[in-house]
């Protein structure tokens, strides 16, 4: 099957007071097109700091990252944008919707950066589809955990992406809406053929995934998917 | 394009959820607060010119010793100007036995065209404005002629071969000067009646004016057409020469009113940087997101450009609206004790206005808002990365420059925009400094101080450079309202001081070498201190440097004019208290040598005299030479007896001279007047208690109108206060939250919110006060001449509205953050 995500012997090292700290240490894989995808490990241990280079939103000290065939680290910060804009949706632990503008508009958001003609028709269907068709109106501050992940949900599925990633994104939910929110992403992985990158604390949460991959210290520890 | 499309979607929808109100608020009060004080300052300069302009009784006056010919009245009638005519001629008028000499003014039905003649119903009456002039038949009798010839309202007089009515006393005419034409006390009568008095007639001393007013353009019109063309017996005075002190009160009026101009902007440019930093901080999070979407660096920035475009306008269109209607309301308010019809301001307040909180925009808010476009995409996962803080000098350098083109269009003066600036920059240096030393002051004290002051001063500490950055706002803020309010007071009170208390009120003139010790000696034993007698002689300029003062050219016409006319000549030992050399010297005590001259600074520079020009001036049958050794200033506000050219002791003996004088008489002691027109009929008294009483007129519009642009002033003010309290607010919802998460009460939260503003509030109450003495000190003695006197009161007022101030706007801002419930805050932290 095609790689849609490569990370080549990726390192992060930042300064620090105490002198040079290194975050990510000579992490590589290849991730398959479509496959869903968890990325585990206690606090500290780079999840979130691989998930920021893997979508371009930083570039790594050393190493580099192929996003269905791009290398991002011979982008600009303006051209790594368009390949978001083009192949990358986001769910984040906290929500981040704009706090201006309502449900749709929020969906629409990306539609319309991405220059979508019918930006409003699409975003109306896919708020629909993640169940909230009678919230379309509301602002964040009118909605409630679970419904403002729906809504971040349907933002990132909604410029049908090449690759989704999640941050934590049950991390501000309680349990039983947590489950649901993993469901609707899960089935809408499978209805759009998206590539999942997950990163979460939740062992059970990161079973459901294809390939599950432990982060420690900066070291990936466990691979599932690696041949042999 | 795409971009603009956005920004324009996205800006309804931002605006809809009161993301942009606090910016949108501040540029529309902002343009409001410009536009009214443009608008009051356009229309009140305008009034008090008007005011000004009374002392012609006109806006133009053509005066001339012959008739003034008609082509000239339908001149003006061509350029739709009112006209009225009038005929002033010496004549002595009777009353049974006894007479005097009386200035006839006779006048046409539109007499005054500006100002109001107002007359009283009997002696020391009380007076009211009169419209028209009076019937055939009857005449306005000035109060000094009543007293010389023992006459009252109703009685008839003998003016020539007419009888007429006293109708009423003359208290005052715009047009009464202090000129030496008009020494006699005036009596006013219909024009049309003078034929047939008999009074004028080959070879009579009349003075012919055709009075013009009108609008403004066509008033100068009127001027350019007659400049060139009137015979030289012709002569005009337009508004500018009219009075100088008249005009030196109308010019420190401008002054006051672009003062307060210049502290309405620069407050209103505090509350739109503050506004717009809060703005573009709450904005850092959509940008990262939009970004981590796929939004490029120029599409964050065109759409950041956009929006500020279309919020500038909003507001300039909202404050526009708002800052008329203001305008309106208070030009109304004011129409009462403006006496009258305000003139309209026109357009171009609102467009300046506009064009002002426009470039304030761009100067403070266009520097944070490109700078969001480096914000990284990085933050919607790591929510302490920020964009870079703009280049510290483009944002200096572009709000000092937006800044100092404002101050420079509403000033016009570089001297003062200098003062103006530096006062600005050397205070906000010394509070941003004063600032970081309470911050740190305070961080070592909290560990002696209960919970609540505590987190109040820990506040204080942590916020560190927010900290300083606030006490420079609410300092600032603080200085312009103390110098409006008690700095303006205080100035108002030392200008009228320079009028009022000591100033004289009377002149006496006219007076014969031998009359000084009798008149002396009516005052001692009325108890008044004798007055001190100037010598006036008359003269006539024959030639300057041995060149005839007909053949010489002159820099302008006034030049020419006092060259040419009879000139008043004193002398004097010893320089005058309201006059001030400033070029050559005094002659020396004792001196009696070969006759010097002291010449006026604007004399001299309008005839183009200098020191060591030779004057010859023809005496009574006799040439008299003298050099120019000195160059004055004269404070005409002072009301003492001055002239352009006074000579050194000895150069005039022998001629034939009078004496003036001048004094301050209270009400109680008026009679003693009457008692001296008897006794000396030859001495003319005039009364200064009505110029003075113009003067103050001017004076109270002026403060009047400060008072009124103080209204917007202070709104700004408070706007910049809120400003700085919202900018933190978000900040503080939480941190209230979470003290009473941990079991705060909310009392507790609450007075430690209150110490850290009292604490804000009192530094920059301190340094504001320090401020606003400088400034005081710096406006009294270099722009208004005024010497300056400390005001103690000031640093109680500062300290103690800067507490208040502080306090009570940080109330109110804050109690929303404080009673959040916590569990709201806390939870719906993330959206």
């Amino acid at each position: 099957m095609k790689s849609v995500l490569r990370a080549h012997r990726l390192s992060k090292e930042v300064s620090s007071p105490e002198g040079s700290l290194t975050i990510l240490d000579d992490v590589s894989f290849d991730i398959d097109a479509g496959a869903s995808i968890a990325v585990v490990g206690p606090s500290g241990a780079g999840k979130s700091t691989l998930l920021a280079l893997l979508a371009g939103l930083d570039l790594p000290t050393r190493g580099h990252v192929e996003l269905d065939g791009t290398n991002l680290s011979e982008l600009d910060e303006d051209g790594r944008a368009l390949v978001r804009a083009e192949k990358v949706g986001f769910v984040f632990q906290s929500f981040h919707l704009v706090p201006a503008l309502n449900a749709l508009e929020n969906v629409m958001l990306p539609l319309e950066l991405a220059g979508h003609a019918s930006a409003r028709r699409v975003a109306t269907s896919i708020v629909d589809e993640v169940g909230l068709a009678e919230r379309r109106s509301h602002y964040p501050a009118q909605l409630s955990g679970g419904e403002k992940q729906r809504v971040a949900i349907a933002r990132a599925f909604a410029t049908e992406p090449a690759v989704l990633f999640a941050d934590e994104p049950t991390g501000n939910l309680d349990s039983r809406t947590g489950a649901n929110i993993m469901q609707l992403m899960f089935d809408l992985n499978r209805a759009s053929r998206t590539t999942l990158v997950l990163v979460t604390h939740d062992l059970a949460l990161a079973e459901r995934c294809d390939r599950v991959l432990e982060l420690d210290v900066g070291r990936l520890v466990s691979d599932s998917g690696a041949p042999g | 394009m795409k971009a603009i499309l956005f920004a324009l979607r996205s800006f309804g929808r931002e605006l809809r959820s009161g993301e942009m109100i606090v910016l949108l608020a501040a540029v529309s009060l902002a343009v409001a607060a410009l536009t009214a004080v443009g608008f009051l300052t356009d229309r009140i300069g305008k009034a008090v010119a008007r005011q000004a302009n009374e002392v012609l009784a006109a806006d133009l006056r053509l005066r001339s010793q012959a008739p003034v010919p008609d082509e000239w009245r339908e001149l003006a009638a061509a350029h739709a100007l009112e006209t009225a005519d009038t005929m002033s001629f010496p004549s002595v008028v009777f009353h049974g036995d006894d007479n005097a000499l009386s200035s006839i003014l006779a006048v046409t039905d539109n007499y005054p065209l500006r100002g109001a003649v107002r007359t009283a119903g009997a002696m020391f009456g009380e007076q009211r404005a009169v419209d028209g002039i009076p019937a055939r038949g009857e005449a306005w009798a000035d109060g000094a002629l009543l007293a010389r010839i023992g006459a009252d309202v109703g009685d008839v007089l003998e003016v020539g071969e007419l009888r007429l009515r006293v109708a009423a006393v003359l208290t005052y005419r715009p047009d009464q000067s202090i000129g030496f034409a008009s020494l006699a006390p005036t009596l006013i009568m219909n024009r049309d009646e003078v034929a047939a008095s008999g009074l004028v007639g080959e070879g009579s001393r009349v003075r012919y004016a055709l009075l013009v007013a009108g609008d403004e353009a066509d008033v100068a019109a009127f001027n350019a057409a007659v400049a060139d063309q009137l015979p030289d017996e012709i002569r005009v005075r337009s508004q500018e020469e009219s009075s100088e002190r008249a005009y030196s009160a109308a010019d420190r009026a401008q002054r006051f009113l672009s003062l307060t101009a210049v502290i309405a902007l620069l407050l209103s440019a505090v509350a739109i940087a503050m506004s717009a930093r809060r703005f573009a901080q709450r904005r850092m999070d959509t940008v990262a997101l939009m970004k981590s979407l796929g939004a490029t660096q120029r599409f964050v920035i065109s759409v950041s450009l956009v929006q500020l475009l279309i919020l500038g306008i909003l507001g300039a269109a909202i404050g526009s609206v708002v800052g008329f209607a203001a305008e309106e309301l208070i030009a109304r308010i004011l129409a009462d004790l403006l006496a009258g019809d305000l003139p309209d301001a026109g357009l171009r307040p609102v467009i300046l206005g506009c064009g002002s909180a426009l470039v304030l925009l761009v100067g403070f808010a266009l520097p944070s808002m490109i700078e969001l476009r480096n914000t990284p995409p990085l933050r919607v996962l790591r929510y302490d990365e920020m964009p870079p803080a703009p280049s510290r000098v483009l944002v200096g350098a572009l709000s000092l420059a937006a800044v100092a083109a404002l101050l420079y269009r509403s000033v016009g003066d570089p001297r003062m925009l200098v003062i103006m600036i530096g006062g600005i920059i050397v205070i906000a240096g010394a509070l941003y400094l004063a600032g970081r030393g309470l911050v740190a002051l305070l961080g070592r004290a909290r560990s002696g101080v209960g919970v609540a002051w505590r987190y109040g001063l820990a506040n204080v500490s942590r916020r560190g450079r927010d900290s300083a950055v606030q006490v420079v706002a609410f300092g600032l803020g603080i200085t312009v309202l103390l110098l409006l309010t008690l700095v303006r007071t205080d100035l108002l009170e030392g200008w009228r001081a320079t009028l009022d208390d000591k100033a004289p009120n009377h002149f006496l003139i006219n007076i014969q070498p031998h009359e000084r010790d009798a008149v002396a000696g009516l005052f001692t034993q009325n108890d008044l201190e004798a007055p001190a007698f100037t010598p006036l002689v008359r003269a006539r300029m024959l030639a300057i440097n041995g060149e005839s003062v007909k053949e010489r050219s002159y820099p302008n016409r006034d030049g020419e004019w006092l060259a040419n006319r009879e000139a008043n000549l004193s002398w004097a030992a010893a320089l005058s208290d309201s006059n001030e050399i400033v070029d050559g010297a005094w002659w020396p005590a004792g001196y009696s040598g070969t006759p010097l001259a002291s010449i006026e600074e604007e004399a001299a520079s309008n005839a183009g005299l200098t020191i060591g020009d030779v004057l010859t001036f023809f005496v009574a049958g006799r040439e008299v030479e003298a050099e120019i050794a000195s160059i004055r200033k004269i404070n005409w506000d002072s009301f003492q007896p001055n002239f352009f050219i006074v000579l050194s002791p000895g150069a005039l003996d022998g001629m034939p001279t009078t004496f003036i004088s001048s004094m301050r008489i209270e009400a109680d002691k008026q009679p003693l007047l009457i008692d001296l027109m008897r006794r000396h009929p030859a001495v003319s008294v005039i009364d200064l208690g009505a110029i003075l009483e113009q003067v103050r007129g001017i004076i109270d519009k002026a403060s009047l109108a400060v008072q009124a642009v103080f209204v917007f002033t202070l709104a700004a003010g408070i706007a910049v206060l809120f400003a700085a309290v919202q900018s933190t607010i978000d900040e503080r919802r939480f941190e209230s939250a979470m003290l009473r998460a941990l079991g705060a009460r909310r009392r507790t939260v609450f007075a430690g919110v209150m110490t850290e503003f009292a604490a804000l509030g009192a530094a920059a109450g301190v340094l504001a006060s320090a401020g606003a003495s400088v400034l005081a000190a710096l406006v009294a003695t270099r722009l208004f001449e005024l010497p300056y006197t400390f005001n103690p009161l000031i640093w109680f007022a500062g300290v103690g509205a800067g507490i208040l101030v502080v306090c009570i706007s940080g109330f109110f801002a804050a109690r929303g953050a404080v009673n959040a419930v916590p569990v709201d805050v806390l939870r719906g932290l993330p959206t």
